[in-house]
């Protein structure tokens, strides 16, 4: 008889509790769009703006709105574009020419013995990857660093370096088709 | 049954029996949880609200429970009633404030497997405590949750660039710490009978 009392209370309390939480769930709803996030978890979030931009973000919810196409992101490169084409369900296209072309991943590097501390690289760069002070030297870090290249325009006396990064283990990734596929005529 | 009763079972929660400290619950987040600061205030934050909560709604399904003769599903009901608190609460922050979601982040569910949300609950019906002492207890036992576990990521922060022998550091100076910070709060010991 408890047995099959504390089966009914267990039941009834999963019951009601399920039932509030369904409650809440519908009540509580937040209203917000899983595409983005996932359209922005592909982008490479160098932050670079060279799609017309101004960062990764804003990019994923201008594709994700139909408002810009998907072969505007060089950093992401080919791959990318493949994964866009894979999750909206669209063709692939090569990436456009306008917004630039791809590179091989790299970090930026400051010349120290160069850089004269104006700070206006520091200014341009979207993810606070250079850290130094007035007229007191600069410096990258590398770890943050995106790549995207925002610093070498401004820089008045050219100390800012693109240097490759290189395959190290810990980048090296699964190219996509390792064959390519032969298209029957 | 005054307000000093309540003080009493507040300060003895909070302090004299400590849930980290003396008890020795919620270790997972006390030493999971503890080496950013800032991570660690979302977490006291988020733990305190459900362990008040928790203590409240717990002993009401008690109540029921003892009605119907069948206190032996205490533990299951409440493991339970808590999973559904956390998660009510989550939508409920989720939608009432987004930047306190965003700060409480992953903490959040996370609260459901710490152990001090259960065990209070627990506590409290071992000591048939009534609603109200509950909900204090409660409150308190958060309380000194909070403070031991902000204290702690704040020790740890400093021990971060302590010069530490080598076999130190990491986890074992913190559980070095851990054990300090437990003698330390013994001094209160007989404070509150």
């Amino acid at each position: 008889m408890s047995v099959l009392l504390a089966l009914c209370v267990m039941a009834g309390l999963a019951l009601l509790l399920g039932a509030v939480l369904g409650f809440a769930a519908i009540r509580f709803r937040v209203e917000d769009d899983p595409l983005v996030d996932k359209i922005d978890a592909i982008l490479p979030q160098t932050q670079c703006a060279q799609c017309g931009y101004p960062g990764c973000r804003p990019y994923a919810t201008a594709i994700a709105n139909d408002e810009a196409d998907i072969n505007q992101c060089p950093p992401g490169g080919d791959d990318g574009i493949r994964q866009l084409a894979d999750l909206l369900g669209r063709e692939f296209k090569p990436l456009n020419a306008e917004n630039g072309v791809e590179k091989p991943k790299s970090v930026a590097v400051i010349d120290e013995n160069v850089c004269i501390g104006c700070t206006l690289c520091i200014q341009a760069c979207p993810v606070d990857a250079i850290v130094g002070a007035a007229k007191h030297m600069h410096t990258v870090i590398a770890s943050e660093c995106t790549g995207c290249e925002l610093c070498i325009a401004p820089c008045p006396v050219d100390c800012i370096d693109m240097a490759p990064l290189g395959e190290t283990p810990a980048s090296w990734k699964w190219r996509y088709p390792l064959a390519l596929l032969k298209v029957v005529q | 049954m005054d307000f000093s009763h309540y003080l009493l079972v507040l300060v003895g929660a909070a302090l004299v029996n400590n849930v980290v400290l003396t008890r020795i619950l919620g270790l997972c987040p006390f030493m999971g949880v503890s080496r950013k600061l800032e991570a660690s205030i979302g977490m006291a934050l988020a733990t305190a609200f459900v362990l008040t909560l928790a203590s409240g709604s717990s002993w009401l399904i008690d109540q029921l429970l003892i009605a119907w003769q069948v206190e032996f599903l205490r533990t299951l009901a409440f493991i339970v009633v808590i999973a559904a608190i956390v998660q009510f609460t989550e939508m409920f922050i989720h939608a009432a404030s987004p930047v306190l979601y965003q700060a409480l982040g992953i903490y959040l569910p996370l609260i459901t497997t710490n152990c001090a949300v259960l065990g209070v609950p627990l506590i409290n019906a071992q000591a048939r405590h009534g609603f109200a002492e509950s909900l204090v207890f409660g409150f308190g036992s958060a309380l000194g949750f909070s403070l031991i576990l902000i204290l702690f990521a704040a020790i740890r922060e400093r021990l971060e660039g302590a010069d530490i022998p080598d076999a130190f550091k990491g986890a074992p100076i913190a559980f070095v710490t851990a054990g300090l910070m437990s003698l330390a709060f013994m001094g209160f010991a007989g404070l509150v009978r």
